[in-house]
């Protein structure tokens, strides 16, 4: 029972990332990305980027609440298809958009704080995406955790993207933001061991059927 | 060799649900794209058959953007901020009966009903070039009359320096009101003198047909030297007023939006390039013309005033 409830994540977590490239191949071939595909592109790229760098970032907090340790293995996945996107995405600024046009595009990051923000999260998740292996890992050793923490400095910067591209309406990136924020908090040592002494104190139903879960390294 | 701790082993019998489980989900996949390749989705919007055109071009010789990429991609918040969605939610929209005030600084304030207004008027055919703040373009063969006509029939007073242009609010019709993010209704205002130029048009139609609702019937104003947002959609009151007027756009982003908004080139946004653009339905930018390719005709109404400043 136990195994099986492990390993339905992973089958959830690589067909919902990737479907969102699945329906972009599909609508592509198919004439469907409205009458401005590059922008639809652009859009459709960047947001799915967001959405799963906020799941990876989201792992850690959850396990700390639930208590399920196995959610901290989606952290790889989440974060590497997070990172494919926001690759697609910027290939998709340069490339298509923009057409491989220095001068252009120079211009546009040089005008636009928001290409800024964007590109310097990419820049962060690069060395991040390179080191996820467990090679790496091995060889970086204590260091890797360092290096990985760059993580809360891309996140953001990519939600001042989100949130600077946006017309007027900011909503839907100061959501994400708030959630990244609690996130952030959730992790703090104080409160990190005072909802993990909660969710350890006898009789509470999670700890009776959850407790085997923690066996990752 | 590397020793691998049993824990990592996978059971066999694992492994084989987890691959029928992927099939599982390939197929439910299949079955999802075969379900939305059938015919188009039910809130999709298909253009009826234009009408007749007297000119296939812009002056410049660039070709009119088809009916239906005028007609399916629209920027009209009052509906919803998805521009696809807008012509699908639009489709019920009831454009009759349909009063326009014209009031203020006048010396003959009126009420005209649509039907009267468009018989007041009858409509040319004026073919421009639409540019949006977000980058992309079409061109356009508006029907309308020029502003000017109407304005000279309600005798603006000596004090009147601006036009304020004001869209119906009835959030029961128009679903996109109903989100308090943005502050309802619409306005927009030009000055005077911009209110007077002959390329100002109220437009009522648009390839040879009465407006559709998603382009902002029944009257809308067109003024093709500024970007798209200043060309107010589906216009109830017009007033003639003393004091530059504050539009919805300058009042959400102040820093973004001026009064002005004319086309140029040289006046950097925090988003979108504006140096270059994208026609619909070409793949390549090309170079946004100032004053959107109508300087000859406009640029003499902003001698002497800083455009970066007046942006």
């Amino acid at each position: 029972m136990r195994e099986r409830i492990r390993t339905n994540w992973m089958h959830i977590v690589h067909p919902v990332a990737l479907a969102p490239l699945v329906l972009l191949a599909f609508d592509a071939t198919t004439g469907r990305l409205t009458i401005n595909p590059i922008q639809d592109l652009t859009h459709r790229t960047g947001y799915a980027a967001v959405l799963l760098l906020v799941a990876s970032l989201a792992c850690t907090p959850f396990s700390i609440v639930t208590g399920w340790k196995r959610l901290l293995r989606l952290r790889r996945p989440l974060g590497l298809y997070g990172f494919l996107y926001a690759t697609l995405h910027m290939l998709v600024f340069a490339a298509l958009d923009f057409g491989l046009d220095l001068r252009l595009i120079v211009q546009e990051i040089a005008e636009k704080r928001y290409i800024v923000a964007g590109l310097a999260a990419l820049l962060l998740l690069t060395p991040l995406a390179m080191t996820s292996t467990r090679g790496w890992q091995r060889r970086l050793g204590r260091r890797w955790k360092q290096v990985h923490r760059l993580v809360y400095l891309a996140v953001p910067l990519a939600l001042a993207h989100y949130a600077w591209s946006q017309k007027a309406d900011i909503r839907q990136p100061l959501a994400l933001g708030a959630i990244v924020a609690v996130f952030l908090l959730l992790r703090l040592p104080v409160l990190r061991r005072w909802i993990e002494a909660r969710r350890r104190k006898p009789g509470d139903v999670r700890h009776s059927t959850q407790v085997t879960g923690g066996d990752l390294p | 060799m590397m020793k691998i701790p049993s824990s990592e082993i996978t059971p066999e019998s694992i492994y084989r649900s987890r691959r029928q489980f992927m099939r599982g989900i390939g197929a439910v996949a299949l079955a999802g794209l075969g379900l939305t390749a059938c015919g188009a989705p039910a809130d999709s919007f298909v253009a009826p058959e234009p009408g007749a055109v007297a000119g296939q071009a812009d002056e410049l010789g660039d070709p009119l953007n088809s009916y239906q990429q005028i007609t399916t991609y629209n920027n009209f918040y009052e509906f919803s901020t998805d521009k696809q969605a807008v012509a699908p939610l639009a489709r019920d929209f009831q454009t009759t009966p349909w009063t326009v005030t014209i009031g203020g600084l006048v010396k003959k304030p009126q009420m005209i009903a649509i039907e009267d207004l468009l018989r007041r008027y009858p409509a040319e055919e004026r073919i421009y070039r639409l540019r949006c703040v977000e980058g992309w373009s079409m061109v356009i063969p508006w029907l309308g009359f020029p502003l000017r006509f109407l304005l000279a029939d309600v005798e603006p007073q000596a004090g009147a320096r601006y036009v304020r242009f004001e869209t119906l609010l009835d959030p029961e019709r128009m679903p996109g009101q109903r989100d308090a993010w943005y502050n309802w209704p619409y306005v927009e205002g030009l000055r005077l003198d911009e209110a007077m130029h002959d390329l100002t048009i109220l437009s009522t139609g648009l390839y040879g047909r009465v407006l559709l609702p998603q382009n902002g019937a029944p009257l809308r104003l067109v003024v093709p030297w500024k970007y798209g947002f200043k060309s107010i959609k589906s216009i109830v009151k017009i007033d003639l007023v003393a004091e530059q007027p504050t539009s919805l756009w300058m009042a959400a982003a102040p820093q973004e939006y001026g009064f002005y908004a004319n086309v140029n080139p040289n006046v950097p946004h925090p988003r979108w390039s504006q140096a270059t653009e994208r026609r619909i339905g070409e793949f390549e930018r090309r170079p946004t013309l100032m004053f959107n390719g109508y300087g000859e005709q406009v640029a003499a109404l902003y001698a002497g005033m800083d455009l970066r400043a007046n942006y």
